[in-house]
């Protein structure tokens, strides 16, 4: 590895960096905005253009304002705790491939990833357990009961839909494996893309949510719930907990925690999109039989891949202007009496169709 | 797969932890630090904290976390052979239809054992179980 490739890699890196930083931007915004929309109000419309610049506003505000030292925190681990936030989310990210890769006259490729691991989705799961260390970190040392509460019941949220978040990934993997046309098949992101080009009977696309919808609602379900958001937000709701397991955060230490948990809303999203929806593939130019421009071709996967991503964000949004929130028990009864069996069913499903679509019966 | 292409993430976990670091530190120099008593306390809705927080959790928070534990190694197993599904064959379903029979089988015994139910309090759970007895 040479100079160019370092800068190459670094380059790669920063423009994904950046593109999570100003995806956030905008999420907030939008997600005040469509919020407000739902519930008959105007939302954000004083800063820039239709309040665009409200979030970049709220960044400044918080820039300014002081960092309180709580007197009963650990402050070791109170300061840890927002690296611990931010740092999983912008990684978990890295794995998901946001446009076609950039072919060069001499035949070297430029992937538009953050990195290509054979081992992605384990690394996706890994980073998403990793954000319950900075919840649970939060809540403890801040040496307050609200805290505590938000940190202890956010521990078990997460480890409980991670569960079925995994399982539902597993029914994929195995479809996918089985569908394609020789047995080997890693955990790469961008394989898993690379796998869904192409159609069912010429005009479906070839996307899993159409073999896999099962799984796909599972994972779904399991992906508000690992970001904690509406209506699984008992983290924080603030009715009982005050704002959860950041109520003694303030500033700039209380905006990692609100940078992460935006991240990792696009990052669950993108990853939807890429399980499920086929990531940067589109068919909107070949269906039509269109001759596509070349720039224009080098632009619409990622055109593709952001409007798939968006609209799974969407519904992250809809669905916190729709639905209350729910009891503790109803959650914990969901995860564990619902999903987690749902999904076992549903990969059992998957495994036992797809080994006598591609097996010989066992009895023949 | 060599360890060159982890190079990406470990310029990715600098590149986060320096956004982060850097945003506080700048901060600290720009922003007020007028510590009062009162802004110091912990945080209880305005009057003066009396007690301190509890050191002692339901012990279901722990049974759930120890589930997680059986339930995310059995997920790994899983990925492993899903990646490999077409080598393995009917071999491979059966063996990891086993293998997840035995582990629903944990989830069903907590289940009836009421480890999963929440907010029953210990007296509602003790008479369901003499009604059963009965």
């Amino acid at each position: 590895m040479d100079l160019t490739d370092f800068l190459l890699v670094l380059l790669r890196v920063v423009a994904t960096f950046v593109l999570l930083l100003l995806v956030t931007v905008l999420n907030v915004w939008a997600e005040r905005k469509i919020v407000a929309d739902m519930q008959n109000r105007i939302g954000p419309d004083r800063a820039g253009p239709w309040g665009i610049l409200q979030t970049v506003a709220d960044g400044l505000k918080l820039f300014f304002k002081e960092q309180v030292n709580p007197r009963k925190a650990e402050m070791g681990m109170f300061v840890l705790a927002p690296f611990l936030a931010v740092i999983p989310a912008f990684l978990l990210f890295m794995m998901v491939p946001w446009g076609r890769p950039i072919e060069f006259a001499d035949g070297s490729t430029f992937p538009l990833q953050g990195a290509d691991l054979n081992i992605g989705l384990l690394f996706v799961l890994a980073m998403s357990s990793m954000a319950v260390y900075a919840v649970v970190l939060a809540g403890w040392s801040s040496g307050s009961k609200y805290p505590l509460l938000g940190g202890v019941r956010a521990t078990a949220q997460a480890i409980s839909y991670e569960a079925a978040l995994g399982l539902a990934m597993v029914a994929v993997v195995v479809w996918m494996a089985a569908s394609g046309e020789d047995g080997v098949m890693t955990l790469s992101l961008s394989e898993i893309v690379a796998r869904q080009q192409g159609t069912y009977l010429g005009f479906l696309p070839r996307w899993n949510i159409f073999p896999q919808f099962g799984a796909f609602l599972v994972f779904f379900i399991a992906a508000v719930a690992e970001t904690n958001r509406a209506p699984f937000d008992l983290v924080e709701a603030e009715q009982e907990l005050v704002g959860g397991f950041h109520t003694e955060y303030s500033g700039m230490r209380f905006a990692m925690f609100f940078l992460a948990e935006y991240v990792n809303i696009f990052s669950m999203a993108a990853l939807g999109a890429t399980l499920f929806l086929g990531g940067w593939n589109g068919q909107i130019d070949t269906l039509f039989g269109w001759s596509t421009p070349g720039w224009l071709a080098a632009i619409l996967p990622t055109v593709y891949f952001l409007f798939k991503t968006y609209v799974i964000v969407f519904m992250f949004f809809w669905i916190r202007a729709t639905l209350p929130r729910l009891r503790y028990d109803q959650l914990m009864n969901l995860g564990w009496k619902r999903l987690i069996p749902g999904a076992i069913g549903w990969l059992a499903l998957t495994a036992v169709v797809a080994a006598f679509w591609r097996f010989d019966a066992p009895w023949a | 797969m060599t360890l060159a292409d982890y190079l990406p993430i470990a310029i990715m976990f600098v590149l986060a932890a320096g956004f982060v670091a850097v945003s506080l530190v700048v901060s600290r120099f720009f922003s007020p630090r007028n510590p009062t008593p009162e802004k110091v306390a912990p945080y209880e809705c305005g009057i003066l904290p009396e007690t301190e927080p509890a050191q002692r959790f339901p012990v279901k928070f722990y049974l759930v976390a120890m589930l997680f534990v059986i339930f995310d190694v059995e997920i790994i197993f899983l990925f492993a052979w899903a990646s490999r599904f077409r080598d393995f064959g009917w071999y491979g379903v059966a063996a990891v239809g086993i293998f997840t029979f035995f582990v629903l089988e944990t989830l069903v015994y907590v289940w009836k054992r009421g480890a999963l139910d929440w907010n029953v309090s210990r007296r509602a759970r003790y008479a369901g179980s003499q009604r059963e007895a009965a």
